[in-house]
This record gives C-alpha cells, structure tokens and sequence, in this order.
C-alpha cells in the first residue's frame, strides 16, 4: 500500500523557544488506522495541526499523497478534521453544517443534498437534519461534526480528541462505531488522543508520543507486550517495577536479582552483562499464584504476602507485599470455578510465578528511574 | 414585636428599595413628562389641561417631521461610518494582535476618550474643520486650496463627522466583545473545509459577530437622537436636531407642554429602535456554547 501522508524531519518551535514537535519522521499507509498518544504537551495535537494546515512546520516536509503541502493553507488540503469541541456552526442547522464545504465549494444544489443526506444516515442522524447544534446532545454533535468531515471524502480524516467530552458509556459505543466507520469509509484515520484504552481499541498502530518525539510505533499488541522504554509501559497499562542487578546473562535469558530473589526474563534487542542494573516491568494480569503441588522450576518464584484485595467484577487485584517495602499488583480473572472467598484474605502467604517470557527488562538510565 | 413579623419587615424593606428608586428616579419623571404633554401654553407660561394640542402641532406642522426625518438619516449615517471604522478595528484587536497585553492596550485606548469631557471633545473639531481651522491650514499649504474654505464646518457633514468621532467606542466595544466569543476553532472548521479566508469570513465570522454589530448600531443610533450639543457646537443653520428643538423649548421658547410631547415622541421612538434591535437579535439567536 502506498503511504498516504509522509512527516520527514518536522520540527515545530513556538514563540519563546517552545520545542512542541523535534525532528520527527513518520509515514502512515493508505487506509490504516493511526493514534498519536501521549499526555498533554507530548505534540500530538501539534502533529494533526501541522497535517491539517493549521499550524506550518519549522522545519521539516509533510506530503500528502506524494505532493509536498508543507505550505499549503487548510482550505487547500484534501484532509478533513473532527475537532475536540465539534466546532459546528451555531447559525446553521445540521444540514447546512453539513453541506457547508460543498455549498461554498460550488457544488449543484441536487448533488449536495444526497451527498449530505448520505452522511447523516451514516451517523445515524437523518431526523435531526433541521436542528440547530445547540439543540442537540454531546453524542449526537459528535456524529455531525464526523458526517461534516466525511462528506468531502477527505483522502485523511484527523481526529483531535474528538471522544474527551463524551461519558464513559457514550465514548465506548463511539469508538466500536469510528472503528467501523473507518472499515466502512476506507479512509485513512490520524486520531490523537491521551486515553490509552481508547488507543488499543481502535487503532491498527499506536504511535506513543513523549517531549514532542515518537517513542515507540507498532501495532497496540506490540506496544502492551514488548514496550520498548519504561515510559511506554507506564503509559500503557498497569505495570509492576522490580528494581534489580544483572546476574548472568546470555542471548536466551537475563537473570536479576531483585532483592534477595531471583527473577529469569528474556532480554530483548538489550546486550547485559553481569552487575548491571536494571528495571524489570511485569503486568499485573501476566503473574499466577503457584498452585499447591505444581513445579515451581518453570517459573520465577516471589513469595509474599497478600495486603489487600481489590474486587473489580470480572476479576480482582491482590496487592501483594514482597518485602524491601514492595508491593506487586497481581490482577486474577474470576471464572466459574474462582470466586473471591476462594482467593484468601489478607495476610495469606503466597507464591508469585512469574513466566521470563512476560517480564521486560530495560537498562536503568537517570530519565527512566 | 414577633420574630417573624420583624423578619417580614425586614424582607418588606430590602425588596422595597429598589422599588423605590425606580418610582422616584423612572416612574415619577415620565408621569410628569407625560402629564406636561397634554398641558395647554398661555402665554408667558402654561396651564393644566388634557387636550392634544401638542401633538396635534407636532403632527400637522412639517418642520418637526422634517427634523424628527433629518436627525434620523443623522443617526444611520453616524451609525454607518461608526461601524465602517469600528468593525475592521475591532477585527484587528480580536485576530490580528497576538500579544494579550498589546489588544489590552489599544483597546484601552478606544476607551479612554471616553473619560474626556464629551463638550471637549465636540469643541475639538471645530478647530480641526473650522475656516482657520488645522484641515484648512494643511489644504492651503499643500496647495490643494488657494484660500480657506467653510463648507467643512457648520452642516451636516461636520455633525456626521464630530458625532461618529464620540460615539465610535460604543460601536467598537459590542463588536469587540462579540468577535473575541466566536472560538478559533470555528474559523478552523470553516478553512478545514476547504473555504478559503475572504469566504470564511462572510459566512462564519460576519453572522457570528452580527449581535455585536446590531447592539453597536442601537447605541449609535439611539445616542445619536438625543444629541443636541454637537448640533450646537458644529451643526450651524440646517445643524437643529429633534433634542435642538426640544431643549429650546424648555428654555428660550418656554414652552414647556410641547417640549413634553416632542420628548414623548422621542422616547416612542427611542423605545422602538431598542426593541427592534431586541427582537432582530433574538431570531439570529445564536447559542455558542
């Protein structure tokens, strides 16, 4: 597939030497599903304005469909933007919101109008096509400031946070339907958002976002499972920090020591040697307590003592004390045969087995620590 | 005395108060403006009666009408030149200045004139129109003219002018506050599809900002109709204006029964333009929350 927008070396730099986007390359393919994530500030919203034409690079090319648009002003970008706070025209009503670029693009009267009527059914909203924006819910603005965007058929749709004002429930119902709306459509989606959850949800590559530079690039499997920095493992998910030595280590397996116990991982694209230090990640949901009578020499054993447990519906959260003032989060679906009672309370002496293979290790730097 | 009748006394005068300073400083003026209207003149003073007389005058004799019909086209053309320089100014505050501090600063400065005595500031362009007067001095020394002219002062070009000058910050402050609620991200949305900027504004930034332009036009316009002083300074001969003639009424002419229901028919007037104005903002009603 070919890629549809190309971000080569952009920098962007506000008045008073705020770095917001540093030398940033990037290329995003035909159709996929892209999400910038990161906190406020990281310059993912900078991004999707640099790409959009609101915002110029200081440095650095952006194409769109092989054509250099670095310059080029908005109104002469074939992208299209859902804008956080919707943006729709208060002095007109959905259809004409909707029909707005078509209108002033000239288009004939008897093509805007099943073009709009189109995308109102696809958002579900033919019934409100008369309404002022200010009659309608959070939700439903959303849908028409998407049918707005959609109906030029942009070659990029760019999606800023467009979900942030919405409820907890509303939000969820609308990302299964962007995701389908993005199959549907087939266009290319840039969305930017700081919820993680939202980013693994949707996307087809999470692109995670730090000081105005790409951490890490990959698929949200790949970016749960094999974080490449601390910060994206923080980031993304729940993760446990074991703070350990180098003990051994070969292009197989890493062993730490973590206090006074010992803890086999894979090493990853990382060379190690002997008495280095380390900080090993481990997700809370990818530890198991030892059964009675099973063989502990598969696994990494931690023995502790359980503090406290977090009942959360489908499954619970021990907190489990392992000494050196440490406490391991351990996540534990509960099935048919689990119930909490079974778990043991507070004060129950427990094995932790870790699997070397859900264990990250990364070389302790001063920014990681 | 029971605690709850003190109380009720106590909530009886604090809703009472304003009450009060409505009926002493609203009511009882336009009653008594009102009563005055219908009073009969008996030379040299005046009598109580209720006859129509003076509105009878007002009506039948053209030189009101044609007064009332002159400080009207006053008022639009003050309006009118107040907003062509007022709009663009505010647009530039509101868009253009990127310093916060900066639009303070010249904002202030729109105001400020404001605080200056509004006789000063009339009696200013007559040294700037008048035959000896700075506008003359500079055509004459440029060569444009060979000798002084008058017809920059003294009508109701010089009126249009010196009224536009005292009002324009009641035109640029509604227009100003009206341009500076439209969020950014509307004119984004507009480019975003695909409208370029002269378009952008005439169909999303103009509408939007029309409440401030009709709230500016109201003041104008309604300011405009009460004035007599520029009339006096600046206006000369063809200069007389609906509150000229009132105020000499209630002086030189002493004739205070049809000062009274000339003041009445301005404030019909006067009323109608506000509600006009009411109602046009209220069907462009505009939600930008």
């Amino acid at each position: 597939m070919n890629d549809i927008i190309q971000i080569k070396n952009v920098s962007k730099i506000y008045p008073g030497a705020i770095t917001a986007v540093s030398d940033l390359s990037l290329a995003v393919k035909e159709g996929e599903f892209v999400t910038f994530l990161g906190p406020s500030g990281c310059g993912k919203t900078t991004i999707l304005r640099m790409i959009a034409g609101f915002e110029i690079p200081t440095n650095g090319k952006i194409y769109l469909a092989g054509e250099d648009v670095t310059e080029h002003p908005p109104y002469e970008r074939q992208v299209n933007t859902v804008f956080q706070d919707y943006a729709l025209f208060p002095h007109m009503n959905i259809r004409e919101n909707v029909g707005y670029g078509l209108r002033v693009a000239g288009m004939s009267k008897q093509d805007i109008k099943p073009a709009v009527e189109q995308a109102l059914t696809t958002v579900g909203l033919t019934d409100k096509a008369d309404a002022r924006p200010g009659n309608l819910s959070g939700g439903q603005k959303q849908r028409v400031a998407l049918a707005r965007a959609m109906v030029r058929r942009p070659k990029v749709l760019l999606l800023d946070e467009p979900l942030s004002a919405l409820d907890a429930k509303l939000r969820e119902a609308m990302q299964v339907e962007l995701k389908q709306l993005h199959k549907q459509l087939g266009i290319t989606f840039v969305f930017v958002t700081h919820d993680q959850k939202e980013a693994l949800v949707m996307s087809d590559r999470v692109i995670v976002m730090e000081a105005g530079r790409i951490v890490q690039s990959g698929t949200p499997t790949e970016l749960y499972d094999h974080p490449v920095t601390p910060y994206v493992a923080d980031f993304i998910g729940n993760s446990n920090k074991l703070y350990g030595k180098v003990v051994s280590a070969d292009a197989a397996q890493v062993t730490l020591q973590v206090g006074s116990h010992r803890v086999q991982s894979t090493p990853g694209q990382t060379r190690y040697s002997a008495g280095d230090d380390v900080l090993a990640i481990v997700r809370p949901e990818k530890v198991r307590l030892l059964a009675d009578g099973e063989d502990p020499r598969n696994y990494s054993i931690i023995p502790g003592i359980v503090r406290e447990v977090l009942f959360h519906g489908s499954s619970c959260r021990l907190e489990i004390d392992i000494g050196q003032q440490q406490l391991f989060d351990l996540d534990m679906q509960l099935e048919l045969a689990l119930n909490t009672s079974d778990i043991g309370g507070p004060g129950t002496s427990v094995n932790l087995a870790i699997n070397s293979d859900m264990v990250s290790v990364f070389p302790i730097e001063e920014d990681n620590v | 005395m029971k605690e709850s009748t003190r109380r009720k006394i106590t909530s009886f005068s604090l809703v009472s108060a304003p009450f009060v300073w409505i009926l002493v400083f609203l009511f009882i003026p336009y009653i008594v403006m009102f009563t005055y209207s219908f009073y009969v003149k008996k030379y040299p003073t005046f009598i109580p009666a209720f006859e129509f007389v003076n509105y009878i005058a007002i009506v039948s004799d053209p030189q009101y009408y044609q007064i009332l019909f002159r400080t009207a086209r006053i008022a639009f053309m003050v309006a009118g030149s107040a907003l062509l320089i007022a709009y663009p100014l505010a647009y530039f505050l509101v868009f253009k200045i990127r310093s916060d501090k900066l639009r303070a600063a010249l904002y202030m400065a729109v105001i400020v004139p404001l605080w200056v005595s509004y006789l000063l500031r009339a009696y200013t362009w007559k040294t700037i129109l008048g035959s000896e007067g700075i506008l003359n001095s500079l055509l004459v020394w440029s060569g444009f003219l060979d000798a002084p002219t008058d017809i920059f002062l003294y009508n109701q070009f010089s009126m249009v002018v010196t009224l536009t000058y005292i009002f324009v910050p009641f035109m640029v402050m509604p227009i100003y506050m009206a341009l500076e609620k439209i969020p950014g991200s509307m004119v984004e949305a507009s480019k975003d599809l695909g409208v370029g900027p002269f378009r952008t504004f005439l169909r999303v930034t103009l509408p939007l900002s029309m409440p401030g332009v009709i709230a500016g036009a109201t003041f104008t316009i309604c300011l405009t109709f009460g004035d007599f002083v520029a009339a006096f300074l600046v206006g000369g001969p063809n200069g007389a204006m609906i509150a000229t003639i009132i105020q000499s009424q209630f002086g030189a002419t002493l004739n205070w029964p049809l000062g009274a229901a000339l003041s009445i028919v301005m404030l019909v007037i006067v009323l109608s333009i506000i509600s006009l104005s009411d109602r046009l903002e209220r069907s462009g009603h505009i939600d930008l929350g």
